[in-house]
């Protein structure tokens, strides 16, 4: 026995860690998922600090300089636009400072949205699937008939009710992405309340609200990962969609989505207006994609 | 008499992400012209490896080398057109699982007809009228009407008599058969391993066995090969194995099978009744389709029990018999139809949600599949101190955390292993982190739902001798719930025979072994398999005729009193015969 106190006392240093530790560390080794997350902060500080890093405003007309390549510009243009990184769009505003900004409506988008649907669809659905029968019954309904009304009618309502309204656009946004994310999760739910683990969980007096937050939520974390790294750039382009229309950000403000939608214009004549914003939006869509894809191993313990 | 198969230096070989993994170490084997060979091991031992490495199906990831020859021919390496002829022709396999071995969308007759069109080439009419009489040999009623079947509406025994015949039809040399009956109830079992000894007898069919069951092995083996780790630690004919085994191994296996004379300490303290069940029914209704009425299904029909401290009463029955069903209820994990259930003197029905929930810390169970009752995403540390915050949520974290500790120490874990999670390991550890789990909260009674079915003969022991510690020590009650009646008979005072939702016998332990008064109970005893080969060989058995009848047909309780037949809705009733000793009505 004295052996057992031994091992008894060395242990006593072994600290409990929770599920979340685990995943933390396993993220931090994940090297392309902290890649990703580097190069969204980089953009992510890019775009609040975009007044202080150029000469230039966003709104700032300069009809002198139309639709001008950058003067590093490696093909022959019509025009150079010297001082303007990125060169100019077709009245003659700075690209970069353009993009930056950009950045900022299409990443609080991106993300906010995302955020929201993620908490509401998750919880929601997660507790439908849950409790079940006619509970389950009765919320599923309320989502149907929030998925059949139509988008564009459902945000012209809003913005006539509310007047026109950078926040709405959130709200417009996240009050539909929910809907599938709550339906994901709920059909999940359907199937891990099923197991084991979850009788075992209610045997052991756990209550309800607990089981869905400490078991049924971890276990679902999976395919919401994975739906997630596709809700941003939907989210981003949904967005850039309502913009065109008229209903979303208003000039002289923009997005990526307008930027690119513009630049997709001029493709021809001036390439860079299609390239710059596009080349962000790439490469934050594709760092999202590996960021989600490390959250999901990371929270995965067989995975090592 | 040349060898039919002889195996020598077989290696194989697994590339893990973590590394080589070398399943089979060297290992060698003969098996001549129509006799039956026996391969044990527990699980991980390579067993099933050595004959899917043989006949070249191994994983993707799989090597093996060394010589395999059927009748002389070296077949290792060989091209898989000539395996191909060799597989489900000359030699056919039997595997565990025959829901997943069978394929679900094709039509019973049209699987056991393949093999014969793709290796005899035989027309549509005569490979039908071949099927038959094979099903028929398999003694599977109404074949012509089975053959139309889907797979799913077939019962368990009934599908692995499918694979048989599927692996008979084409008259082969050798049969391998991998832990054919271990899904099974015993007295399918029965019947299973009737029908092998049959095939073995009448058509001469060489038969690889294997089995991690030496029960199952001692009925059916004309010689023994013992497993472990890969390498064959034993081999010899049945009887030397089994009467004078050599390796310490082989004796570790004979020895870990639960013997007829060991019983539990009698009970000292009669007191009240911790538990009181009357008349308890729980009834699910089944849907058959959007129009049709709903059927009930009454899968506890009428149940009453009583359990004192430091009891253990031993539930048994075969699958369906609505033991699960019935420990839920007591446990107020199911909403039940009808009865009462009385927790020291409290009428469970009478108490709400809430007060439900603080009574479990005097009520835990313990489930049968070890990895699947715990949280795969939780470390094993949080999983065994969750009911323990749940129930007492005032307990500072520091003293959470001793007690997590002592208990995991009391069951035979590390402490240190708090961050483990379950994946990592075994399935005996597993089942301890769940013992810890339930025994943490220090319950009055602790409910084993197949607690150790899913484990190793010797770990099973272990774990069968820990939970009588424990009850040594805390004075616990258990409900023992299994399909093994050896276990059953391990552990329990008192052993209570489930037929169909209702009792058919409930006696002390010794009682119900020495004298079954059922003939339900008698089939089951009679259907267990002895790690005694002489015994096997000699036994008649009472082999109970076909399977289950359905629980949905309302004549089915009358099964064991025909004269009854016309009185619908007649339960047998339960009648004194011995002092506590109560057997059901039957012809």
């Amino acid at each position: 026995m004295i052996a057992t106190g031994q091992t008894l006392k060395a242990v006593e240093e072994v600290q409990g860690r929770s599920l979340w530790v685990d995943a933390r560390r396993r993220l931090l080794r994940n090297r392309a998922a902290m890649a990703g997350i580097v190069i969204l902060a980089l953009i992510a500080a890019l775009a609040l600090l975009a007044p202080l890093l150029s000469p230039f405003a966003y709104n700032e007309v300069n009809y002198d300089i139309i639709a001008c390549a950058p003067n590093w510009w490696p093909v022959e243009a019509a025009c150079r636009a010297p001082g303007h990184l990125f060169g100019t769009d077709s009245v003659g505003r700075d690209l970069f400072v353009r993009v930056l900004f950009g950045a900022r409506v299409s990443l609080a988008v991106g993300l906010v949205a995302t955020a929201v649907s993620l908490l509401i669809g998750v919880l929601y659905g997660a507790t439908a699937g849950y409790l079940g029968g006619r509970v389950d019954a009765l919320m599923m309904r309320v989502v149907d008939i929030l998925y059949s009304l139509p988008f564009v009618f459902f945000v012209i309502i809003l913005m006539v009710l509310f007047d026109r309204n950078f926040i709405l656009l959130f709200v417009a946004i996240g009050a539909v992405e929910w809907l599938t994310m709550a339906r994901i999760v709920r059909g999940q739910t359907l199937s891990i309340k099923q197991k084991e683990f979850i009788e075992a969980a209610r045997a052991g007096g756990v209550s309800p609200f607990a089981i869905i937050t400490r078991h049924v939520i971890p276990n679902v974390v999976g395919p919401v990962m994975v739906y997630v790294t596709l809700t941003v750039p939907g989210v981003i382009l949904t967005e850039s969609f309502l913009s065109f229309l008229g209903l979303g950000i208003q000039e002289p403000l923009t997005s990526w989505g307008v930027l690119i939608s513009d630049g997709a214009d001029q493709m021809e004549t001036a390439p860079w207006m299609l390239l710059f914003p596009a080349v962000f939006m790439a490469v934050t869509l594709f760092c999202f994609n590996y960021v989600g894809d490390g959250l999901r191993d990371a929270l995965d313990p067989k995975d090592r | 008499m040349s060898a039919l198969l002889e195996i020598s230096d077989l290696d194989v070989r697994f590339d893990l992400p973590d590394g080589e993994v070398h399943a089979v170490k060297n290992a060698g084997l003969i098996i001549n012209p129509g006799e039956c060979l026996g391969v044990v091991g527990e699980s991980g031992s390579g067993k099933s490896q050595l004959f899917l490495a043989a006949f070249g199906l191994l994983a993707a990831n799989g090597r093996a080398s060394g010589s395999v020859k059927y009748r002389g021919e070296e077949i290792l390496g060989t091209s898989p057109q000539r395996l191909n002829m060799l597989r489900g022709s000359a030699v056919t396999m039997i595997f565990q699982d025959p829901l997943t071995s069978l394929t679900p969308h094709m039509k019973v007759g049209a699987q056991i007809t393949e093999a014969l069109r793709l290796h005899r080439n035989v027309p549509h009419t005569e490979a039908e009228k071949q099927a038959r009489a094979m099903l028929d040999y398999v003694r599977i009623p109404e074949s012509a009407r089975r053959l139309n079947q889907y797979p799913h509406e077939l019962s368990g025994g009934m599908r692995q008599r499918v694979m048989i015949a599927m692996a008979t039809i084409t008259g082969p040399d050798l049969i391998i058969a991998d832990e054919p009956t271990t899904a099974l109830d015993v007295t399918v079992q029965a019947q299973i391993l009737e029908i092998l000894r049959n095939l073995k007898d009448e058509k001469h069919t060489a038969i690889a066995m294997v089995s991690h069951d030496m029960g199952v092995i001692a009925g059916i083996a004309d010689r023994v090969q013992v497993m472990r780790h890969g390498e064959i630690v034993e081999s010899g004919g049945a009887d030397e194995i089994f009467y004078a085994p050599r390796h310490a191994y082989t004796r570790m296996l004979l020895d870990a099978i639960p013997k007829a004379d060991e019983s539990p300490s009698p009970v000292t303290d009669i007191g009240a009744p911790l538990l009181t069940v009357d008349d308890l029914k729980v009834s699910f209704p089944i849907k058959n389709g959007l129009f049709a009425p709903a059927q009930t299904l009454r899968a506890v029909d009428g149940i009453s029990f009583t359990l004192h401290q430091g009891e253990t009463l031993g539930v048994v029955g075969e699958s369906g018999c609505g033991k699960s069903t019935l420990a839920r209820a007591v446990l107020q994990l199911l909403p039940k139809t009808g009865g009462r259930v009385v927790w020291l003197g409290r009428d469970l029905d009478a108490q709400t949600q809430s007060d439900i929930r603080r009574l479990r810390e005097d009520f835990q169970i313990v489930f049968q599949d070890p990895l699947a009752s715990l949280d795969p995403r939780m470390p094993i540390g949080v999983s065994i101190a969750e009911p323990l915050k749940a129930l007492e949520p005032q307990l500072r974290r520091e003293t959470v955390r001793q007690r997590v500790r002592a208990m995991m120490q009391r069951v035979g874990l590390e402490p240190g292993w708090i961050n483990r999670y379950p994946h990592e390991l075994s399935g005996g550890q597993n089942q301890r982190v769940g013992l810890a789990r339930a025994m943490i909260v220090g319950p009055k009674m602790l409910v084993c739902d197949e607690a150790v079915s899913a484990l190793d003969v010797s770990i099973q022991a272990q774990i069968v001798a820990l939970i009588r510690n424990l009850q040594a020590e805390t004075g616990l009650a258990l409900i023992f719930i299994s399909h093994d009646l050896s276990v059953v008979r391990r552990l329990s005072h008192r052993v209570m025979v489930l037929y169909l939702g209702r009792v058919v016998e409930l006696a002390p332990s010794a009682a119900l072994y020495a004298d079954p008064r059922h003939p339900y109970t008698r089939a089951l005893l009679s259907a267990i398999p002895t790690p005694d080969p002489r015994i096997e060989r000699a036994k008649t058995r009472l082999l109970l005729t076909g399977d289950l009848p359905s629980p949905l047909d309302p004549r089915a309780q009358l099964t064991f009193l025909k004269s009854r037949l016309g009185e619908p809705g007649y339960r047998p009733k339960l009648e004194q015969v011995a002092p506590q000793h109560f057997v059901a009505e039957h012809d």
